[in-house]
């Protein structure tokens, strides 16, 4: 690999570059030089990633440098990693992978970032720019690959634009509604070394993300929410990603409004202290309680929630007594799927702080019976068993011994609907699950990141045999780091959300989702982790109990009823109070 | 479903094109003609795009437009006076006995001949593209062998019709049924019905 060592002294430390660099200074510096500093700058203390040929100039920069580097498994690993620290720290992750490959790997964490609205930077390299175009080794075109699942991206092709494309980079990952924003980077670009006078300005003139809510809107919905006898608030991830979680609250007691929340929604209100106004989760697989109180509100208030097609069921019939308020920060969000009476475009925080004094408190006396006849007759259940661990009973068990102060990771599937209803959710950003792709193998390493961006909370994976095999060489990962997750597999030997629509929708035609597994116990003990194993429900707060106290990464296989389905369940294309108990009422 | 006609200001970067046209694809909004060209300031493409569609969608054709990084500045001209102009090229069949048929034809539409040949003319026309319909209509009958347009390139005019100040915006989404189709349906006073089993 004809890889140069980099002139000496081209690429000053950070260190010395602090010292050295008052404002404005000339400064030479190589590509990769420049990128490194401006991560310092902008705060970033861990990067995940995996080289290649064409990004070692900038991995050089990191062979001394403030900033952790975590060496993944999988280039979809270390998007994953970003994005669960993301998700659980609030700030931007960041994810440096290689050309080609490596960036055609990094697309799927890409696009479960973009469909969640995650800010995360990533960093590719590419072929020098007098190569692209050629079909030159290793060369892929990156930028046209990820344009669909990025909120921005950009292949610098000079130097002198670095700086600034990298600032921009970060600022248009975190403000508005946040996403992800891929730099593609050619090695020439990353080695050229420039004089830099570098005046920290960005250039995007089309670029106004909208703050403040409209005055007259938010009086509007203050009034409508005063004189309404059966609110109900429908809350998303835009109130995590805002921050507004506290003033979420403020508005619910203040007004005494039942909240209901979305999968990305997850602890935004506590479900414990608050018990009287949570709703827990909606949609498909939301308590009955939320859904009907959808159908019967006379006015629905959605602050950073998008009216998914898994949230709202059949959209003619959704919430048809209700007027609609939607506070969201992206205009088009607004309107997209259903009418809207009062929008507010604004940073859900920002609108809340405006909204909160207007508020008056009211009985709603009626309305909180209704609700409470619903939650009596109608809670979360299933059937206890004593031959077989029923993946209900594992959650509650983890709810209770953690008293819902874990931070809980996801695979897609049946345990990620039980999780969500069986978790007793207190705290924002305590969820970290890929909602609106629903990518199977984000759970691992996303609670790594997760584990890295919090490492005073325990992260606990909860998963699904198939989702958890789709990444768990990760486990190499937290083996080397000797990151503290610890993983549940619900392991029922199927692909079993997907065996539940053939048992209910194909007459149990079990086409190709029941999965023969290795010992996964075992397979832990071979990465260098702690595993377990959970036969029998009478060992299982035990062995959980183990698992919390035991440090370093441990997986517990679970060996759980196989046949269970996710209940209440709203059919596609039927409307949210047609829910199917599974004769669970 | 109407026409309109959207003013898209770029930044002038590799790959907004790209950006802008694959937006439409992939949301499954139709592009009916599109244009990009420079304009006063070399930082800066102008874009017209022609999309037919209810008012609800091209609403949120805008919308995304307005996400797209690069995009500065979105205007829907069908909702102003605008000044709109298509260029066409038409080579129509032209035996030598048609020549004075087919060329005050072009007169009245104001379109020029630029190029004879012994069996074929090619004329030029600018103008909305209505008229530019119309006249390829009455070109047909002679026989169309080649047709080439440019796509509309638009402006708003300086003096805008006076009227009220906007109505306060009020987005359009799918729009649900009445409450009474569903009430018949929903969970009575003491709790919903059992579901079937
Ligand atoms: C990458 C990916 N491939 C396929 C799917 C479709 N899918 C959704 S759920 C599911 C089964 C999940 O099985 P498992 O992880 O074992 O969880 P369980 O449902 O059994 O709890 C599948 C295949 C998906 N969501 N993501």
């Amino acid at each position: 690999m004809a890889n140069k060592p980099l002139p000496a002294g081209s690429a000053p430390s950070a260190d010395s570059l602090k010292t050295q660099m008052p404002a404005r200074k000339v400064v030479k510096k190589t590509g990769a030089g420049i990128l490194h500093d401006i991560l310092v700058e902008e705060g970033v203390e861990v990067i995940f990633g995996y080289g290649g040929g064409a990004i070692m100039p900038t991995f050089d920069q990191f062979y001394k440098s403030p900033v952790r580097f975590i060496l993944t498994r999988h280039e979809q690993g270390a998007g994953h990693m970003a994005d669960g620290y993301s998700r659980a720290t609030g700030k931007v992750g960041t994810a440096i992978v290689t050309s080609g490959p490596g960036a055609t790997n990094l697309t799927t964490a890409l696009a479960t970032a973009y469909m969640d609205s995650i800010p995360m930077v990533a960093i590719s390299g590419q072929v020098a720019t007098a190569a692209i175009g050629n079909d030159a080794f290793q060369e892929a075109d990156v930028v046209g690959v990820t344009r669909p699942v990025t909120k921005h991206n950009v292949l610098v092709k000079d130097v002198r634009d670095l700086p600034r494309t990298i600032r921009e980079a970060y600022f248009i990952a975190r403000t508005g509604r946040p996403g992800p924003v891929l730099v593609d980077l050619p090695k020439d670009v990353q080695v050229a070394a420039l004089d830099i006078e570098d005046d920290g300005e960005l250039n995007l003139p089309g670029y106004r993300p909208r703050s403040k809510g409209n005055m007259r809107q938010i009086r509007l919905a203050a009034e409508a929410i005063n004189a309404a006898e059966r609110p109900v608030l429908y809350v998303g991830g835009g109130v995590i990603l805002a921050e507004a979680a506290e003033e979420l609250r403020q508005l619910a007691r203040q007004g005494n409004i039942p909240v209901t929340t979305t999968l990305l929604g997850m602890g935004a209100i506590d479900e414990l202290s608050d018990e009287k106004l949570a709703l827990h989760m909606l949609g498909m697989h939301g308590s009955a309680y939320a859904n009907y109180a959808v159908q019967g509100c006379d006015l629905l208030i959605a602050v950073g929630a998008r009216f998914d097609d898994r949230v709202t069921g059949k959209l003619e019939t959704f919430a048809p007594q209700a007027r609609i308020i939607h506070i969201d920060v992206d205009p088009s969000s607004i309107a997209k799927s259903v009418e809207v009476d009062i929008p507010v475009v604004g940073d859900a925080r920002e609108v809340l702080l405006e909204m909160i004094p207007l508020i008056r408190y009211s009985e709603r006396a009626a309305w909180f019976e209704q609700i409470s006849r619903w939650k009596q007759r109608y809670p979360f259940t299933y059937q206890q068993k004593d031959d077989a661990i029923k993946p209900q009973y594992v959650i509650e068990q983890l709810s209770r011994l953690t008293e819902g102060q874990a931070i809980i990771a996801t695979g897609v599937g049946q345990h990620q609907m039980w999780a969500a209803q069986f978790y007793r959710w207190r705290f924002p950003r305590q969820m970290i699950t890929s909602g609106g792709l629903g990518t199977m193998g984000y759970g691992l390493p996303a609670a790594i990141g997760a584990a890295i961006g919090c490492p005073n909370r325990p992260v606990i994976d909860i998963d699904g045999d198939g989702s958890f095999l789709m990444t768990a060489n990760e486990l190499a990962t937290a083996a080397q780091y000797n990151i503290p997750i610890k993983v549940v597999i619900l392991n029922n030997h199927f692909q079993g959300m997907v065996r539940q629509w053939q048992e209910l929708f194909f007459e149990k035609r079990y086409t190709a989702t029941e999965m023969v597994n290795p010992n996964f116990a075992r397979l832990a003990e071979a990465y260098g982790c702690k595993g377990l194993e959970l036969r029998d429900p009478k060992d299982v707060p035990g062995v959980l109990e183990e698992m919390l106290n035991t440090p370093g990464p441990v997986v517990v296989d679970a060996h759980v009823a196989r046949e269970e389905n996710v209940y209440p369940m709203v059919a596609v294309g039927k409307s949210l109070h047609e829910m199917e108990m599974g004769g669970l009422s | 479903m109407r026409k309109h006609i959207l003013s898209i200001l770029v930044q002038n970067q590799p790959g907004v094109l790209a950006h802008i046209a694959g937006m439409f694809a992939a949301r499954g909004y139709n592009i009916d003609s599109l244009v990009v060209g420079r304009t006063e300031d070399p930082d800066l493409s102008h874009m017209v795009i022609v999309s037919i569609g209810d008012d609800a969608t091209l609403e949120q054709v805008r919308k995304q437009l307005g996400k797209i990084v690069p995009v500065v500045k979105v205007r829907d001209l069908s909702e102003q006076t605008c000044v709109e102009r298509d260029l066409l090229l038409i080579r129509v069949h032209c035996p030598p006995d048609k020549r004075i048929e087919l060329r005050q034809l072009a007169e009245v539409f104001r379109g020029n001949i630029v190029d004879f040949g012994p069996r074929t003319v090619v004329i030029q026309l600018t103008g909305p593209e209505e008229k530019i319909e119309a006249f390829v209509e009455l070109c047909r009958p002679y026989g169309i062998k080649q047709l080439s347009r440019t796509g509309v390139i638009a402006m708003s005019r300086d003096t805008q019709p006076v009227e009220a100040a906007p109505l306060p915006h009020k987005p359009k989404g799918r729009r649900r049924a009445g409450a009474a189709m569903v009430a018949a349906s929903m969970p009575s006073d003491d709790g919903p019905p059992l579901p079937p089993s």
